[in-house]
């Protein structure tokens, strides 16, 4: 069923994308971040978002995870709407609870951690589960020493973000947005703030969610080779739009658009 | 349920604004020996001395801890046990001003330090003298920093005249509750006062965020 | 007559006058606490209604005096049928007066928090009514506890106040002693050192020790 505007209530159907953003605009003033996105992610799929700063690649996981309001279209997660909800056949922007109620699906790790900083490790991943899922103590007190335990925390549970180093940080911020259980996780640069010699440690920890979860990841991420060796499909984001996108062999290794052999040029000769 | 009299309003209009005048008065009198003595009290601070730093910081931190309404009962009082005998008007001024000359050599204080280490090396470079470093250098560099404070200290020392009332200042407090006294009547008098007292600080706080844009600009800061 | 003389006839009443000024501090800071949370909160809403209230509620309190407000309530309310004892008067007064400075703060503390606290806090999907409780408030409390020291110590001089509506405080116990005995030095300048005691070695111990265990709690120490 349609909309009047041509947008469907809800998509149905076998391969029914995680993640469908349609005709998506996004603008802050005259300046035009997003231009007509149309971009849908499978189940089970890791996107990497790559291109120049001002390229709107941030915009789309911050869309995703409601940090921003769209100015048209609308993003569908799991099928139902994210940025709207049905009203007599017609889709209205989303209130406060549609949202609270949707946001359940997607966890997000951002560049600088954002961990709490009132609380321990241990208190980041439980404050999500008990807080919001009504999760009793103990149970949420073993979720998230699972979830420590894989991204290799554990033995700092009871440690303050402020002893921690940048990458532990961003190990347990990993382990908290996981600690609600997300069908859709997103990534927003989480090793540009890191000392390179951390990195590894953040990037690992990827790779084995990547490895052994069915979750449905983006991420928006500076480091080519990271992109290349883990991502299912790689998008080229340049104007607000997606320059050209493909399996990582094909993007990184054949290029079509001239755009993005620019800018992959660019980014070989400043490594 | 409003028993607001409107011909006794107008009435003791007068009387209270005239009582304005001295309340006006006594803030610009107290704010001209606050702002003197508390730069006077914030270079003492400054002296090699530890002995001369120590004790006016303690003076300081007295003053600061200790209300008001106190020290103008001591003023007041304490003189003609020992013979000297202060006016009202004279007490109360020397107790506001010295209160708030505490507060302002704090706000001095504050932009002193904020002048960069640099600025006193220049001086020594250029062999200035100890007052030529502060007049010339340092000072013009310590306002603008201060203005700020020092503008919301004039709008503390005018809603704090009312104090003087208890010496038998005659502002606005003081008119206001002797008006009430002799009429039986609160309501208009002390109403009156509190929308005088706002007619008048808030214009002044936004004046003084307004020259503090325009002292900003001028010095291209 | 000599201070030690002094202090062995009349310490009994200034001890009771300190214990009603302390019982007042409290009152009031409860008071004020409650005020400006609620203030400060509202300052921040959505809702041009509440944001206009808060303003209001600050603006008049900022804008007028403390002693305007203490006899406003205490004289004025009772002719719109609202009588209050002096006593409550008291603390109610200082309280909504410390209450608009308060509110101030708040906003400040709130405001400092950074945006990348409110975003994580919406990525776990917290409500916001648990954002602010569980993740801005605590760490806003930690980055407004020093300026509410300073509050805190004019709150305590705010309280002196209440004297001038007859509540037995401090401030009250030595006018009348003073009036009955002409010892003014000895009796102002004992109450100004009890007042010097309790802000220097009571009121701001206690807020250094608090500032500490919360930032212990973030895990600052």
């Amino acid at each position: 069923m349609l909309d009047k505007t041509g947008f469907p209530l809800e998509i149905t159907g076998e391969d029914t994308p995680m993640v469908s953003f349609r005709k998506v605009n996004k603008s802050y003033g005259a300046l035009t971040v997003l231009d007509d996105l149309d971009l849908d992610v499978a189940a089970g799929e890791m996107v990497s978002i790559i291109g120049p700063s001002g390229s709107g690649k941030t915009t789309v996981l911050r869309m995703l995870m409601t940090l921003e309001r769209i100015n048209g279209g609308v993003i569908y997660v799991d099928g139902k709407p994210l940025t709207h909800m049905p009203r007599g056949g017609q889709l209205v922007s989303a209130n406060e609870r549609h949202l609270r109620s949707r946001r359940a699906d997607i966890g997000m790790c951002f560049q600088h951690f954002n961990l709490f900083p009132h609380m321990t490790a241990l208190e980041n991943c439980m404050e999500g589960p008990v807080q919001v899922l009504g999760l009793p103590k103990a149970e949420a007190r073993d979720r998230s020493e699972e979830l420590l335990e894989l991204v290799g925390m554990i033995a700092k549970k009871d440690q303050h973000p402020s002893r921690l180093s940048g990458g532990q940080q961003q190990r347990v911020a990993i382990a908290r947005a996981l600690a609600m259980r997300p069908k859709v996780m997103l990534f927003d640069e989480v090793t540009s703030a890191l000392d390179p010699e951390v990195i590894g440690e953040v990037t690992n920890v990827i790779r084995q969610l990547v490895s052994e979860h069915n979750l449905t990841m983006l991420m928006v991420t500076h480091q080519m080779g990271f992109a290349r060796d883990i991502s299912d499909r790689v998008c080229f984001f340049y104007g607000g739009r997606i320059e050209e996108q493909g399996p990582p062999t094909q993007l990184f290794g054949n290029p079509q658009r001239e755009r993005t052999q620019q800018f992959l040029s660019a980014v070989r000769e400043a490594v | 349920m409003f028993d607001w009299k409107w011909d006794f309003t107008w009435e003791i209009l007068p009387r209270l604004i005239s009582a304005t005048g001295n309340t006006l008065i006594a803030a610009g009198a107290g704010y001209v020996i606050a702002v003197v003595l508390g730069l006077m009290l914030a270079l003492a601070q400054r002296t090699p001395s530890r002995a001369v730093t120590f004790t006016v910081r303690e003076f300081v931190e007295f003053i600061r801890s200790t209300p008001l309404i106190l020290q103008i009962f001591f003023v007041f009082y304490v003189g003609p046990q020992f013979g000297i005998r202060l006016s009202p008007w004279m007490s109360g001024m020397i107790a506001i001003g010295l209160h708030y000359a505490c507060y302002l050599s704090e706000v001095y204080r504050g932009g002193i330090e904020s002048v960069p280490k640099g600025q006193w090396e220049a001086a020594i470079a250029l062999n200035m003298t100890t007052v030529q470093k502060y007049r010339r250098v340092i000072i013009p560099q310590a306002i603008p920093p201060a203005l700020a404070g020092m503008g919301n200290y004039l709008v503390g020392i005018f809603k704090d005249t009312p104090m003087l009332s208890v010496i038998g200042v005659a502002e606005l407090i003081h008119t206001a509750n002797a008006i009430g006294s002799e009429n039986y009547r609160f309501l208009e008098p002390y109403t009156m006062v509190g929308i005088i007292f706002l007619a008048i600080s808030l214009p002044a706080a936004g004046l003084i965020r307004l020259f503090e844009g325009y002292v900003r600009r001028k010095l291209g800061l | 007559m000599g201070f030690y003389d002094f202090l062995i006839q009349y310490w009994p009443r200034l001890l009771t006058g300190t214990g009603v000024t302390l019982a007042q501090f409290l009152l009031a800071a409860v008071i004020g606490i409650a005020i400006s949370l609620c203030m400060g909160l509202m300052k921040l809403s959505q809702n041009a209604l509440m944001r206009g209230a808060a303003v209001t509620y600050i603006e008049i309190f900022r804008g007028t005096s403390l002693v305007v407000q203490l006899y406003w309530i205490f004289f004025v309310l009772p002719l719109f049928g609202l009588t209050i004892e002096k006593f409550t008067a008291g603390y109610l007064a200082v309280g909504m007066n410390i209450g608009a400075y308060g509110a101030e703060l708040v906003r400040g503390g709130i405001l400092s928090v950074p945006k990348g606290q409110w975003e994580a806090a919406l990525a776990i999907n917290m409500s916001p009514a648990q954002r602010m409780r569980r993740i801005i408030l605590p760490q806003a409390l930690v980055s407004m506890l020093p300026p509410w020291g300073n509050l805190m110590i004019e709150l305590l001089k705010g309280t002196a106040l209440v004297s001038l509506i007859s509540v037995a405080d401090l401030m009250f116990e030595a006018r009348q002693i003073n009036a009955s005995t002409f010892l003014s030095a000895q009796v102002f300048g004992a109450a100004l050192v009890i007042y010097y005691v309790l802000a220097r070695f009571l009121v701001t111990p206690f807020m250094r020790w608090l500032e500490r265990h919360m930032a212990r709690k973030l895990g600052r120490a």
